[in-house]
């Protein structure tokens, strides 16, 4: 349904509105943004190359970004799980389950960080048992992607719950008719249907995890070179009064983040272009 | 409870004819994965806040909130709260009607922009903020002539605060009035309604539950909120700590006990917020609901 414009002018406050919005955006988010990128333009080539090639920040990118995908990853597999029993079998309790996988959303980071490491420590209720199999959970690159997890499962199950609600079961059913195996059905019919949203939540949940602060510096133990993540490195730039550093190393974060979010764009239009050409 | 076993039961029972069913043993065996992740990832880690913050017994854990630092901080968190989450309710309810009742250029760059704020890690949103009004920022030599303090303080909090808030009740609502069209606000207007009536007595009431549970999102992120805050706060006890602060705090001066009292009342706000959120769910699909079956009498007449 369009809309002609001439019909939109009857209603009133278009002015206003969209005036407050330019100027409330421009003022909180816009104005405070491009500081980042005025202050990296200030930098040379040579001086920005410096401070994201020092093996310090190199060693912290390794970690952030190598750790948020490795817990993306944990995340598409056992959000598919959750997602895919949430959606298709009754189990007692389900309800409040369903309500539960939105509890990093809600809970405050520090929360989650200081009880991820109360767990994950060596005298915690699940560190206790992996102590003893050589495993070192808390204050180690795993205790990182321990709490990555954590902050990234409700974007797997949240993307992937709808994709899964919207299979018709006749499709399922005509290939079972065609003779198709259970395992066959969903590795031919049911994964490529969800694939898009699957790859959506892992994307979204690779995206948060890289910037993710408040529930990693608890559990990751800080150690230079070895458990540093690069959120946690601007803000020792900062405590030195190394603007510049800071702002370097957060441009390299950013425009990650960015690339991501467009790439996820960009396939959730190709893929919803797709679809409407199959239908 | 015999009630709900015996529906399970027949539940279980008709998805066993189905053709299109996993084997009982799959199933089972998923079921425990998935509880069995979601206990180690989600409901630990929620049994381990209360647990600890229990752990010296009640009298201990009430003490805690009466401590002057932990009191200011509740105070600190509260106050940006109440102007974060107003000041991005009126921005969202003015974003959504300009953009979700006016067709205009530039459109979808203004949608994207609008969430920006979730794309920019929390250490980077207090960054910005201290880049602009830090010492060596470039209002900062200005603003230090004027003795106006912005960075270490509360207002650097705050304005911290509502950049992390920034899309929460706008990309509620957006969504909702464009599907929901202008057809009805024409229509008050065409009966003799002025502009603010319009949107007082048709607009607000057709989208309030998605406007209560952007407000709620707005709020627990608000109250919550780390990253951002940690940057620009300097950390001095009792002026610009808030309560996700004073937990670091305490937790690194060892004082668990305390540092999860604190983090316990920031959970209940967590744990408030998803029911609030589930319950709004529910309204939501009741009233669609309704209107669907209102239009199914409607075509039945």
């Amino acid at each position: 349904m369009r809309i002609s414009l001439k019909q939109h002018s009857v209603l009133p406050g278009f002015g206003l509105t969209l005036g407050y919005t330019m100027v409330y955006l421009g003022a909180i988010v816009l104005i405070p943004l491009s500081a980042l990128f005025f202050k990296t333009a200030a930098l040379s080539w040579g001086e920005f190359w410096g401070i994201i090639s020092e093996p310090r920040v190199l060693a912290s990118y390794r970690l952030t970004f190598g750790a948020s995908l490795l817990a993306a990853g944990i995340n598409a597999v056992f959000g598919f799980i959750v997602a895919w029993t949430l959606v298709r079998y009754p189990f007692p309790g389900k309800r409040l389950v369903d309500a539960a996988v939105d509890l990093p959303f809600a809970l405050p980071t520090a929360v989650s960080g200081i009880a991820l490491t109360a767990i994950y420590a060596p005298n915690g209720w699940i560190g206790r048992w992996l102590e003893p199999l050589g495993i070192k959970a808390a204050f180690s690159p795993l205790g990182v992607t321990i709490a990555l997890t954590f902050i990234g499962l409700p974007f797997v199950v949240r993307t992937l719950q709808p994709a899964l609600e919207e299979l018709e079961p006749e499709i399922e059913e005509a290939a079972a008719t065609l003779g198709a195996s259970r395992s066959q059905t969903f590795r031919r019919v049911i994964l490529p249907a969800v694939l898009p949203a699957l790859i959506t939540g892992f994307g979204l949940a690779f995206a948060r995890a890289v910037g993710e602060y408040g529930s990693v510096v608890f559990i990751s133990g800080n150690m230079p070179m070895r458990t540093e993540i690069a959120p946690l490195l601007i803000i020792t730039k900062l405590e030195q009064y190394d603007y510049a550093g800071a702002t370097a190393i957060a441009v390299v974060l950013l425009a990650a983040s960015f690339l991501l979010i467009l790439l996820i764009n960009l396939l959730e239009w190709w893929s919803s272009r797709h679809h409407r050409k199959g239908a | 409870m015999a009630l709900v076993v015996a529906r399970t039961v027949s539940v279980r029972r008709t998805l066993r004819q189905s053709p299109v069913d996993e084997p009982r043993w799959v199933q089972g065996a998923l079921i425990a994965s998935s509880l069995g992740f979601l206990g180690l990832f989600l409901f630990a880690p929620l049994a381990a806040v209360f647990t600890e913050a229990l752990r010296k017994g009640l009298g201990a854990y009430l003490e805690s909130f009466r401590e002057p630092d932990a009191l200011s901080a509740i105070e600190l968190t509260l106050f940006t709260a109440a102007i974060a989450v107003p000041a991005n309710l009126a921005f969202g309810l003015a974003a959504s009607w300009a953009i979700a009742k006016f067709n205009f250029v530039g459109k979808s760059i203004l949608v994207t922009l609008i969430d920006l704020p979730f794309a920019v890690s929390p250490v980077i949103s207090g960054l910005i903020f201290v880049l602009l009004f830090g010492l060596q920022g470039w209002l900062g030599p200005w603003l230090a002539e004027q003795d106006i303090k912005i960075i270490f303080a509360v207002p650097g909090i705050v304005l911290a605060t509502i950049f992390v808030t920034f899309p929460f009740v706008a990309r509620e609502l957006i969504p909702l009035m464009q599907e929901q069209g202008t057809e009805e606000e024409q229509a008050a207007l065409l009966l003799g309604a002025g502009g603010w009536q319009t949107f007082r007595r048709v607009t607000l009431p057709n989208v309030k539950w998605a406007l209560l549970y952007g407000v709620i999102l707005c709020n627990a992120r608000a109250m919550g909120e780390f990253g951002a805050v940690s940057v620009v706060s300097g950390h001095i006890r009792g002026r610009t700590n808030t309560m996700p602060l004073h937990v670091e705090i305490l937790y690194n001066e060892y004082n668990f006990a305390a540092a999860f009292s604190v983090a316990s009342l920031l959970t209940l706000l967590a744990l408030f917020t998803l029911a609030l959120k589930a319950l709004v769910e529910w309204k939501r699909r009741e009233e669609v609901s309704h209107a669907l079956e209102a239009a199914a009498a409607e075509e039945g007449r």
